[in-house]
């Protein structure tokens, strides 16, 4: 690739691929031609920029403009006004970035959305070509290797990732310099290095974004994490239903292979790294340290008993060391950088920053990377652009299914592993639902025991059983038959599952629910007692009624309703037949007199 | 031996590098609940049952995994420990067709055991439940998932078989136990060994229910209705009604039998002894030609069936002899049946086995050569236990009985049948004579004795070597197998499918978890056995009188026309069927 | 590859893609003015000049940018250079055959050519 003039990255997330990308990229290839542009401009397709919401995204260097909700009939428009006669348009540009009155627009990295994040992990994700090992590298890609190969011994390498104070970004925080120590120090022939890529937890796509948009971090910190070992082989078990990211990383293998960062005597050292891709089959539990290993070796992915430890005995009986995606992803630039310089970042606990995803009631919603204490009010109305619609933010919940939720009472809360402990929910992988008044609380929790019912591998007593019956006593408690009896049972048998399920996905499936009682306890009641649900959610205890005041008969809802459960006589106030309405709210929306309400 | 100092329950004990907690307490006379735990065959921690409390553990630890450590601090009855132990069970319960009174394992089942030992009083949680159809495709045995707890002891049990034809299908409340894409267990290669019944804590496995036709022939004045006793009966009948593990019942059964309506009572060692001379004459004729060798015995049904499985190319190899029940239920309904003067469509043949796999070898169509079928019904001791207490017969106190002529008493080889090493030490016994034209030095074979895995030994008869060997269970026997592709040469193998032999067949009365942990419940009944052998007057087969009377009067001798067409059969290759 | 010496090699030949996507302010930038007037006038052409310019000599600290018209109708086609450090330095008139002293003096060195600005 020559030195172009100006280059258009198109982001290539799995998000604005279904959004429609390609067709972009395509358009912009014709455009281009058409106009003469070709030689003088490059487009590339990069990771995800985060800012999902405003997909498909395309950003146009030098200027750095950042075009937002492109579609296929834009990219004229964009190369001929702004490609060939230097006009940005305008009316195409995030609407935060532009400037009045001036051609310039306005740094990204001063919007609300990227001003607090600090992108680490997702450094190149926007930035660089995935499918080029060549712009890595241009990046400082794979100087981390080559220090650790030719300066470094395992010792220090295992040294700097302890001084980094670097934790477990897949949700258990645990130490990663300690866990690599104890696999140093496990003796046996063979070892792995192996990469938890299967990011189960509905509604995260951290890792996603990294495997698509930056994947030889991944090989890289691997590798490294081979050499503090003493490991010669790795695995990365990616979730098959990430196809994009499954074919963006073997590229990315198989062009460290043909570049020699994976093989033999890498770098000319003693060292020799091979990465092998494993895809899982659709099982969250296999998210679960030992059962993903169990899903390798080709069994069941059932979680097994420890001890024995992975470090000690894990993939086929062999130290090994399982990490997640973005723990790898920063990897690298802690060796570059420096253990202090990662210290510097973060709360004292926790160190460096964490990615999130970013969804539900939100307007920004996408990926963000902050460092560890940034608050969730931060989050939430700085970054995250507030509540859609005018509502009112009621919880977020961190963690996903194992997670529990955090209410506006303790929106400042900084978030880092141990503070979010203390209040009774986890960091997680990092998905942040955000929830607003419109959500019933009770319905989450029954939402979130849904997936776990569902994904509960079978293997114990607790989980297999504890979790239906968990999610029949939520069902009851939705569909209006719950009594206060039945909140002290489910109480009882959170703690039942929590103490006696063999693995993390059983011991945390409750949190959810212990959570939601611990702030929102009045919900569950008025569910029971009053046979309300306060937020309108759920459908057995939501009734639609018609004001006879502000009814004008004017039969629009009567005619819209499906079921034919409203009735009356034009110009006379209607009446909806609870018995037969279905609440889909049909009648709501057709409404223009705001009559009907729930 | 290394030691590790912990405390269990503030008391500090000493134990053996490599216990477990479970192990552990055991030695302090604490019995930890568990569910699960099958020792040596399913250790996997899954049912949550055995949690304890481990000082400075985040968690409770599943004690029959957790290895000790030394200064480990553990708590076994916690108020935590008992919570949550009560938690799960009230669950697994919740998750359980509640049918006791009607179920066949009522007063031995592992799960009543621990509602009585934690004290459950209520089952607060209750909810929905799959019902499962049962699958009866199998003549051997039943599975009932509706009564399953999941534990995983049969998957187990057929893994340590190295059969593995069921598993866990689909995933958590959904997870059923049964065998690929659904099959019903007659359509894989099941060899019904019945293993997984044994190792069934509940009544979720049990064998097919072959009593109410017996009783009908009973019943029947117009049948003469014969029965035959297994070696193996005899040495674990007792357990089902309270007699220590390896007592020997034999003229208790006889007795118990002859109460029970049938007409005549033989002993399946007259059959045994018989097989004997059959196999024994096969041996020296492929012996002196050198040919078809090894010789591998067929009186193991489950052993036939895995072998027409999985290695059809041994087919050749197993000697054509039928199995003792076989050639004597033969021999009732041809020789008896002249002597008696009935005809053999009146007899209706009846054989107790230690064996589940039996009631499929008496279902195989080719036996019914003497134009009828050979054994009418196979039942197990399980279900002869059952038949007694029915009738209300106080066992215990039966006067010892003999068991009727025509055949009367059999030899100790045909007694010996029913552990692994018998059926070779018993023709050794009579090959070696015949070809030595004397005695063994010692009557007793201590070579091919005991409960490893594959035991051999090479014998000088006549001057030449002779290469035996012994596996029991399947895993031992494909070990064997694959030493013979390999190029190995041996002359006479023996195979049990069953570990142990027949005294632990599939159809023997069920130990729970909790005694096998700590009693070798093969060794107890296999001595029973060897005991009896010693007290026999007779202890070589060639010397039964009744066997020479038979070859006399009706076969005329080993290996004749008529003797194969009645003792002997074939093999049909099952090895499409996986 | 087996150094670090050629690991450093594939990543200079690809500076110029690191710098054109990273808001560095170190880079000299160029605006060249591309309005109707200086289109007509031949800007396109000054613009593919002075990029094969650049990429002759391997610059790897060059931002080339088009902007709408500049107002200096008559002066087309008009280039800045934003030179760190210095004050804007504005070319009018500007050749394709000029970039090449343009690059070599202007962008690499600072040096305002006084012919070029008036």
């Amino acid at each position: 690739m020559e030195l172009a003039r100006a280059h258009v990255l198109v982001c290539g997330g799995t998000g604005c691929t279904s959004s429609g990308c390609e067709k972009i990229i395509n358009e912009l290839n014709v455009n281009l031609e058409k106009y003469g542009l070709t030689d003088e401009i490059n487009v590339i397709k990069t990771g995800c920029f985060g800012l999902c919401a405003l997909g498909p995204v395309v950003i146009v260097y030098p200027e750095g403009c950042f075009y937002s909700r492109v579609t296929p009939e834009d990219v004229e428009k964009i190369v001929e006004e702004h490609l060939l006669k230097g006009r940005i348009v305008k009316e195409l540009l995030y609407s935060e970035t532009v400037v009045e009155g001036q051609d310039d627009v306005k740094s990204l990295n001063e919007t609300q959305f990227y001003k607090k994040q600090m992108r680490i992990a997702l450094r190149n994700c926007g930035v660089i070509s995935p499918e080029d090992i060549e712009e890595y590298i241009a990046f400082d890609g794979y100087k981390a290797l080559g220090k650790v190969l030719t300066q470094m011994k395992p010792q220090d390498v295992i040294d700097e990732i302890k001084k980094s104070g670097l934790r477990g970004r897949g949700g258990g925080g645990f130490p990663t310099g300690m866990k690599w120590e104890f696999a140093s120090k496990s003796v046996n022939e063979q070892k792995y290095v192996a990469c938890n890529a299967d990011e189960g937890d509905p509604g995260a796509f951290m890792d996603r974004s990294i495997l698509e948009g930056d994947p030889h971090s991944l090989i890289e910190a691997m590798a490294i994490a081979g050499y503090a070992i003493g490991a010669n082989q790795g695995y990365v078990y990616i979730r098959a239903e990430y196809p994009i990211a499954v074919a963006r990383l073997q590229i990315a293998i198989n062009q460290a292979k043909e570049y020699g960062m994976l093989g033999e005597n890498i770098f000319g050292s003693d060292f020799s790294f091979d990465l092998g891709i494993r895809l899982g089959a659709g099982a969250f539990v296999c998210g679960e340290e030992t059962a993903l290993m169990t899903s390798i070796e080709g069994h069941r992915g059932e979680p097994r008993p420890r001890p024995p430890f992975p470090a000690v005995k894990g993939l086929f009986g062999k130290p090994t060391v399982l990490n997640n995606v973005e723990t790898y992803a920063n990897i690298p630039v802690i060796i570059n950088n420096g253990a202090d310089w990662f210290t510097g970042i973060g709360t004292e606990k926790s160190k460096g920053t964490k990615v999130f995803a970013v969804g539900g009631k939100i307007n920004n919603t996408g990926l963000v990377e902050v460092p560890m204490g940034t608050t969730l009010r931060e989050i939430v109305y700085e970054i995250g652009g507030g509540i859609p619609n005018g509502k009112k933010f009621k919880a977020a919940q961190t963690g996903g299914p194992s997670g529990g939720c955090i209410p506006d009472s303790l929106i400042d809360v900084a978030i880092d592993y141990d503070s979010l402990i203390s209040i009774g929910s986890m960091m997680g992988s990092g998905g942040l639902i955000v929830m607003d008044e419109d959500t019933c609380m009770v319905d989450i929790a029954k939402f979130f025991l849904e997936f776990t019912v569902d994904e509960s591998c079978g293997k114990c007593a607790p989980c297999r059983i504890g979790t239906k019956r968990m999610y029949e006593i939520l069902e009851k408690i939705t569909n209006g038959n719950g009594t206060l009896e039945d909140i002290e049972k489910l109480k009882e048998l959170c703690y039942s599952v929590k103490n006696g399920a063999l693995c993390g996905l059983g011991q945390t499936a409750p949190n959810p629910i212990l959570s939601t009682l611990r702030y929102f306890e009045d919900e569950y009641i008025a569910h029971v007692v009053d046979k309300k649900c306060p937020a309108g959610v759920c459908k057995a205890l939501v009734s639609y009624k018609i004001d006879p005041e502000k009814c004008k008969g004017c039969s629009l809802c009567a005619r819209n309703c499906p079921v034919n459960a409203i009735s009356g006589e034009i110009k006379q106030p209607y009446t909806i037949d609870t018995t037969k309405c279905i609440k889909c709210g049909a009648c709501v929306e057709k409404c223009r007199f705001g009559a009907i309400s729930k | 031996m290394e030691m590790i100092n912990i405390k269990i329950n503030d008391k500090p004990v000493s134990v053996p590098k490599g216990y477990t907690i479970l192990d552990a307490a055991r030695e302090v006379g604490i019995h930890i609940p568990t569910l699960c735990y099958l020792k040596d065959i399913n250790e996997i921690g899954a049912c949550r049952m055995c949690l304890v409390e481990i000082k400075g553990a985040r968690a409770l630890q599943a004690a029959c995994v957790y290895p000790v450590s030394e200064g480990l601090e553990i708590y076994t009855n916690s108020p935590q420990v008992r919570a949550a132990r009560k938690a799960t069970l009230e669950l697994i319960l919740s998750n359980h067709e509640r049918k006791c009174l009607t179920c066949i394992r009522n007063r031995n089942c592992e799960l009543q055991n621990l509602c009585e030992e934690l004290g459950i009083e209520d089952i607060p949680y209750d909810g929905e439940n799959i019902h499962y159809e049962l699958d009866t495709s199998s003549p051997s045995l039943v599975r009932d998932n509706n009564k399953c707890v999941l534990c995983r002891r049969c998957i187990a049990a057929c893994k340590n078989q190295t059969i593995s034809v069921i598993d866990c299908i689909e995933r958590g409340f959904n997870t059923h136990i049964g065998s690929h894409f659904e099959k019903p267990i007659n359509d894989v290669s099941c060899i019904y060994c019945g293993q997984c019944i044994v190792s069934c804590p509940v009544g979720a496995l049990y064998e097919k229910n072959d009593i109410p036709q017996v009783m009908e022939a009973i019943d029947n004045s117009e049948k003469h209705v014969v029965v035959q006793t297994a070696p193996a009966v005899r040495a674990a009948l007792g357990e089902e009604f309270g007699l220590p593990i390896g007592t020997p019942v034999t003229g208790k059964m006889v007795a118990a039998l002859r109460r029970l309506g049938f007409d005549k009572v033989f002993d399946t060692d007259t059959g045994a002894d018989l097989t004997i001379m059959e196999e024994g004459t096969e041996f020296i004729e492929r012996f002196t030609a050198q040919k078809n060798l090894p010789l591998i015995t067929s009186c193991s049904p489950g052993w036939v069936k895995f072998c027409e499985h999985n290695y059809p190319e041994f087919l050749n190899n197993l000697s054509s002899c039928k199995s003792p029940m076989e050639m004597f239920g033969a021999v009732i309904k041809s020789y008896y049946a002249d002597k008696a003067g009935i005809n053999k469509d009146d007899i209706y043949s009846v054989a107790i086995m230690p064996c589940t796999s039996k009631k499929f070898e008496s279902s195989r169509e080719e036996m019914n050569s003497s134009g009828s079928r050979d054994i009418d019904a196979s039942l197990t001791t399980r279900e002869l236990a059952r038949m007694i207490k029915q009738a209300g017969i106080d066992f215990v106190n039966l006067p010892d009985e003999e068991f009727d002529q025509p055949f009367g008493e059999a030899t100790g080889a045909g007694v010996i049948f029913g552990t692994t090493g018998g059926v070779m030490e018993a023709a050794i016994r009579t090959v070696y004579e015949i070809l030595e034209g004397k005695p063994l030095d010692n009557i007793n074979v201590e070579a091919v004795r005991g409960l490893d895995g594959v035991k051999e030994a090479t014998l000088k008869i006549a001057g030449k070597d002779v290469k035996i060997a012994v596996a029991h269970g399947i895993k031992n026997a494909r070990e064997v197998l694959e030493k013979v592709k390999a190029g190995e040469k041996y002359d006479f193998i023996e195979i049990m499918a069953c570990p142990g032999g027949c005294i632990n067949g599939g159809g023997q009365p069920i130990v729970d978890a909790r005694t096998k942990a700590t009693v070798d419940v093969k060794a107890l009944r296999a001595k029973a056995l060897y005991t009896e052998d010693e007290r026999a007057t007779l202890r070589k087969s060639h010397e039964n009188p009744n066997i020479d009377l038979l070859y006399k009067d009706f076969f005329e001798k080993p290996g004749s026309h008529k003797a194969h067409k009645l003792l002997h059969t074939h093999y049909t290759d099952r090895s499409n069927i996986k | 590859m087996k150094t670090l010496s050629e690991l450093n090699q594939i990543k200079e030949s690809k500076q110029a893609q690191v710098n054109l996507r990273e808001e560095n302010f170190g880079l000299v930038k160029v605006k060249v003015s591309m309005g109707t007037c200086g289109i007509a006038a031949g800007a396109r052409e000054v613009v593919k000049a002075i990029l094969n310019e650049a990429r002759k000599d391997n610059l790897h600290n060059i931002q080339i940018f088009q902007t709408p018209c500049m107002g200096k109708c008559d002066l087309e086609p008009v280039v800045e250079i934003h030179y760190p450090g210095k004050d804007v330095i504005t070319y009018v008139h500007v050749k394709p055959e000029m970039s090449e002293r343009i690059i070599k003096e202007t962008v690499l060195n600072g040096t305002v050519i006084e012919e070029f600005t008036k």
